[in-house]
């Protein structure tokens, strides 16, 4: 290393510490005082800490709601990556292999999804009137529909990687196409099904949007929601509130420390925002 | 001759196609005709263009419109100018490269609301960490997230800073591609390193900056929970875009304009996008 990449190194890594890494750092610290001493806002070291204390009383507030939170923002995220992987590599597997007319429509269809935003209000009424609105299983449905398309091109092109000669000899060997399918070809996305698990899982557990509008209600409230909702309850618990933004992170930031790879390689794939 | 079954059907594509076409396309194309009519969710009234007409009538609603443009261009703008330059220093083989990499990099995956609240106190006019250390070096801080005039530009700030890692990744994947022949013929010629950055790098990591600014206009016109979380779209409409807008007519029950936002939002969406990728493709044939 030539001194003066130390010395670019030095200068970048104080820059990143007062613009990155300070904004977290306040989070814990606020989230660790006292109430009166986070409601100063001052960036500064607890003179009491009350870690535990205030985890605790988070986690109980509104009848622990958070944990319900937690409960069901795992079984969306769950639920909906599981019916993101299998119907996307079933698109993306149809659409490689198999040239003819309908890819057009499929294409435009997928062009769609990664650029017109949703119609909030008609959503809704079509939830309603497939008795979906304000469900946990509609939620998953509308996240499956939502991530369709980057799913699809994610495998689209890594099927393309794929040999054909491959499901040539398993359809030799008597093997009916849902069988190709899922005992020869599916296994061997095992790559590309990682990251996209792990990067839509991200997406679909931070979403907060698509929650907003169409699972109201306190019995199926998600994580990214008890946020907001903490935020007008907690007005002036500001300890309590960013400790609840620091449970929120963890999630994040361990996927994140396990799955690096993973995520750099889904965010640059086609560079499709996840 | 019976013909051969493919063994690629086309019911594999079924699942995805009743879920995709009934939760996304059928509201997509239903929400051309429910923005022409007065509803509350069980009748529709067909009021013709009223919706429209209200909605480019309202000063309020036109603001909206204005300070989504400007917040998705200056989002994009900046998200891919900074983007590039880090991507340049992040690759240059500096101390401490990898852990750089990934601090620019986390904020992307943090939540949005909870990235809103913490710059919400930072950003205190009195008592936000800012504003004190701005103190610190004689500058009166001003009121970021409650000044009308500075609302908007501080949340736009706000998603850059949230935002600028994934621009900086993409545009490493994009330098990566760049064979180092053409620095190499580029330092022959006796090209410094500026030259080198205008001249090679800019052009050859062109495919990487398509993708950074469709991806980040699109995210900025469609742009909602970073300003939910930290101004609601105030003081007063100072920092509404479009997305906050039909969230309030949502909530106050007008379904219609609402929806007639939607397709606003949708029509912008598409006007923007279509052109630029078409040009910046063609341009990219050029080369």
């Amino acid at each position: 290393m030539k001194p003066h990449q130390r010395n670019a190194g030095l200068a970048a890594l104080a820059v990143a510490f007062v613009v990155f890494i300070l904004p977290f750092l306040f989070t814990f610290l606020m989230a660790v005082k006292t109430k009166k001493e986070a409601a100063l806002f001052l960036f500064s070291w607890p003179s009491e800490w009350q870690f535990w204390a205030n985890l605790t009383e988070v986690v109980k507030a509104r009848n622990y709601m958070l944990l319900l939170a937690y409960f069901n923002s795992t079984l969306i995220t769950l639920a909906a990556v599981s019916g993101l992987v299998v119907m996307g590599a079933m698109v993306g597997y149809v659409l490689q292999r198999r040239a003819s007319g309908w890819n057009r429509l499929i294409y435009a269809g997928v062009l769609m999804g990664l650029m017109v935003p949703p119609a909030v209000v008609p959503t809704i009424w079509v939830l309603q009137g497939l008795g979906l609105f304000k469900t946990i299983h509609g939620m998953v449905l509308i996240q499956i529909a939502y991530g369709l398309s980057f799913s699809i091109l994610l495998y689209r092109s890594f099927i393309g990687t794929i040999p054909r000669d491959l499901d040539e000899a398993a359809r030799i060997d008597g093997a009916r196409p849902w069988e190709i399918f899922f005992r020869v070809i599916l296994p061997l996305l095992k790559p590309v099904t990682v990251t996209l698990i792990v990067v839509q899982s991200i997406a679909i557990f931070n979403d907060f949007t698509n929650p907003l509008y169409y699972l109201p209600g306190k019995e199926n409230v998600t994580v990214q929601l008890t946020l907001f909702n903490f935020q007008t309850q907690f007005q002036s618990q500001f300890n309590l509130l960013f400790m609840n933004i620091l449970l929120v992170t963890i999630p994040p930031l361990l996927v994140f420390i396990f799955f690096n790879r993973q995520i750099v390689a889904g965010m640059t794939a086609g560079g499709v925002k996840g | 001759m019976i013909r051969q079954k493919s063994p690629y059907p086309y019911w594999f594509v079924l699942p995805a196609a009743v879920v995709f076409v009934t939760l996304f396309l059928v509201p997509t194309l239903a929400s051309l005709w429910f923005s022409l009519t007065r509803w509350d969710l069980f009748t529709a009234h067909f009021i013709g263009l009223d919706n429209y007409r209200q909605f480019f009538k309202e000063p309020f609603l036109i603001q909206g419109l204005g300070n989504t443009l400007v917040y998705a261009v200056l989002t994009s703008v900046s998200k891919s100018v900074l983007g590039l330059l880090l991507a340049v220093l992040l690759t240059s083989g500096i101390l401490w490269q990898g852990f750089l990499r990934a601090v620019v990099f986390f904020p992307v995956l943090v939540s949005t609301i909870g990235i809103g609240i913490t710059f919400a106190a930072l950003m205190h006019p009195t008592k936000g960490a800012i504003n004190v250390a701005l103190a610190w070096v004689g500058i009166d801080g001003p009121a970021w997230l409650s000044d009308p005039a500075l609302a908007l530009y501080s949340v736009a700030f706000i998603d850059l800073w949230k935002g600028v890692g994934l621009a900086t990744l993409i545009y490493i994947a994009g330098l990566a591609a760049i064979s180092p022949d053409y620095y190499e013929a580029a330092r022959i010629d006796g090209a410094t390193r500026l030259q080198q950055f205008w001249r090679v790098t800019v052009p050859l990591v062109r495919p990487a900056t398509v993708t950074v600014v469709t991806l980040s206009l699109i995210g900025g016109l469609r742009s909602f929970d970073i300003i939910w979380a930290t101004t609601k779209g105030g003081p007063g409409f100072a920092s509404d875009v479009l997305a906050s807008v039909i969230y309030k007519q949502y909530q106050a029950g007008f379904y219609g304009l609402a929806t007639a936002g939607n397709v606003i939002l949708f029509a912008l969406i598409a006007l923007i996008i279509l052109p630029l990728t078409w040009w910046l493709n063609k341009r990219e044939v050029d080369l």
